[in-house]
């Protein structure tokens, strides 16, 4: 559990963050998102102290952050960024095991946890741990800053904007990857993000970020539906807020369970979005909804037109 | 292959030029010595070898040293210090550190010594400073989130990171303490400058060629060698 209390943060005579609190569970996939200059990113580095704050406190377990040993608390907690920052002279394999070496793992422990990361993440050409950084891709690299984030199996991960450099084939594959090993392993991740697309695509719950202050925090849904201002409308999409909310909601919590369709079936745990493409594409208004390959319903496009839950 | 073609070539010289009394004497046939016969060709080579290492290993411990400090946030303000220091050691002429140092340490290896060392100093100095500046910004922060320590950090990310530009000027420091060393000859050091100093002195064109010849590859095979060394550092160090 972290919980900001009454933080403040200012750069000079700019206020960054503005008596901000907040609390992100156990287990949660948590995104701040916002606009450039919304706090969100100096807001993240608080936790690990990269950002000293002037004001209020910041308590990982109810313990404040600035009480801890800053070393053994940045090795406690995972971190990836942008830019990835892998270290160039070191091999693939090397920079994942960065954090377990800071915490003298054992060479044999330190060799199985990167393995298990490499396939975890998907990275799993033969000898890709005994490469150099500059001979992956830009979406291989942050794999490996994603695993080297994961690699003393931290109870918190910190990312910042961890896809943003990266094409949109390779950042949904990310995310999918990204989502999954949260799911798996019940890590606490607290993302930032200025993709609103991503934030409700990845987060349990998403804290919108305006001048420094979380302008509203709730399930992507609460927000799609219940902006508690304009401001928020806009962020959220206004108009499109309704596509957004197709992307965010599952076929199977719409479907007719029973009826029948013609055509190439949709999964239940696909989303509204997926199965209006699937319409598109196909030029029909109901598509068949198959869980685990078994014929379970229908989804009928009147009802993802109507439909408000 | 370039590496190697240095050095065999000071071989070559090492092993051929005291036989070549007659071809110099052919050369030059008005010279009753046409071979410098003082001392020996290696163990001037050896000599001179062991003052430039031995000088450039003091630069190198005192550049670095300063580079580092210099880099360090607590450090920072005296960098322009440090810089106007090592610069202004540069401009002296060697010679001028020669004639002041004589009178301190007498003649002989110790004031060209100390020469050396000042000179070499800066070359590494300017590298440290600018290869700890150059690392990925990236990286760096990275390694502040992950936990590193202070001097780990400086230890596992920097150095090695810097370490291309930092050999660079190790490099060019023994370059220039080679050729400056032969001026330690005027006060008594023994160096490969001995035949050119004396064939200078005593109007002997020879000696001066032998000298120069052996001092040239001298510092070809340095450059060569050391080069080759950076070049495998800096490899994988983008």
């Amino acid at each position: 559990m972290i919980e900001f209390d009454h933080v403040h943060k200012r750069f000079g005579e700019h206020v960054v963050i503005d008596d901000l609190s907040l609390r992100v569970e156990d287990g949660e996939f948590f995104v701040l998102v916002g606009p450039s200059g919304s706090g969100k990113s100096t807001l993240l580095r608080t936790v690990n102290r990269l950002v000293h704050i002037d004001a209020g406190s910041v308590r990982i377990d109810g313990t404040d952050v600035a009480t801890q040993d800053v070393e053994t608390l940045r090795r406690g907690i995972g971190y990836a960024i942008q830019s990835v920052g892998l270290f160039p002279h070191r091999t693939v394999g090397e920079n994942i095991a960065t954090v377990p070496r800071l915490l003298g793992w054992s060479r044999a422990d330190i060799d199985a946890r990167v393995q298990e990361l490499l396939v975890l993440l998907k990275l799993d050409e033969p000898g890709i741990a005994d490469r150099y950084p500059d001979t992956l891709s830009g979406g291989q690299q942050q794999r490996v800053g994603v695993a080297r984030a994961l690699a003393a199996r931290p109870r918190i991960v910190l990312m910042d904007e961890p896809f943003g450099a990266l094409d949109p084939v390779t950042r949904e594959s990310l995310q999918a990857s990204l989502k999954s090993i949260q799911r798996d392993t019940a890590t606490t991740i607290l993302f930032v993000t200025h993709d609103m697309d991503e934030a409700f695509g990845l987060g349990h719950r998403v804290a919108l970020m305006l001048d420094g202050t979380v302008a509203q925090v709730g399930t992507p849904l609460e927000l799609i539906r219940h902006p508690v201002n304009e401001r928020v409308r806009e962020f959220v999409g206004g108009s499109r807020a309704r596509l957004r909310e197709l992307a965010v909601r599952r076929v199977r919590d719409s479907m007719r369970q029973g009826e029948v369709a013609d055509g190439d079936a949709v999964e239940g745990g696909a989303s509204l979005q997926d199965a209006l493409g699937a319409m598109l594409t196909q030029g029909r208004d109901r598509l068949p909804v198959h869980e685990g390959g078994q014929p379970a319903g229908a989804i009928l496009l009147a009802d993802l037109v109507a439909s408000r839950g | 292959m370039k590496a190697i073609a240095a050095p065999l070539l000071l071989v070559a010289l090492l092993l051929v030029l005291p036989h070549s009394a007659p071809w110099f004497h052919a050369w030059m046939p008005t010279l009753s010595h046409p071979l410098y016969a003082r001392t020996s060709f290696l163990a001037l080579t050896l000599s001179h070898l062991w003052l430039v290492a031995l000088a450039t290993l003091v630069a190198v411990a005192v550049g670095l040293t300063l580079g580092v400090l210099a880099t360090r946030p607590a450090g920072r303000s005296l960098l322009p210090t440090v810089r106007a220091i090592a610069v202004i050691g540069q401009t002296f002429p060697p010679v001028a550190v020669l004639a002041i140092a004589v009178p301190l340490l007498g003649f002989g290896a110790a004031p060209t010594l100390l020469a050396l060392a000042l000179y070499g100093v800066l070359p590494v100095l300017g590298q440290t400073v600018a290869g700890l500046d150059n690392v990925s910004p990236a990286a760096l922060h990275a390694a502040d989130g992950m936990g590193y320590g202070r001097w780990r950090k400086l230890w596992d990310v920097e150095l090695p990171l810097a370490a291309g530009p930092i050999m660079a000027g190790v490099r060019l420091s023994a370059i220039v303490g080679v050729g400056t060393a032969t001026i330690g000859s005027a006060v008594g050091a023994t160096t490969l400058g001995s035949p050119i100093v004396e064939g200078l002195v005593g109007n002997n064109t020879a000696y001066v060629v032998q000298g120069a010849l052996l001092v040239g590859a001298l510092a070809l095979s340095i450059d060569g060698l050391l080069g080759s060394v950076e070049r495998r550092i800096r490899r994988n160090r983008r």
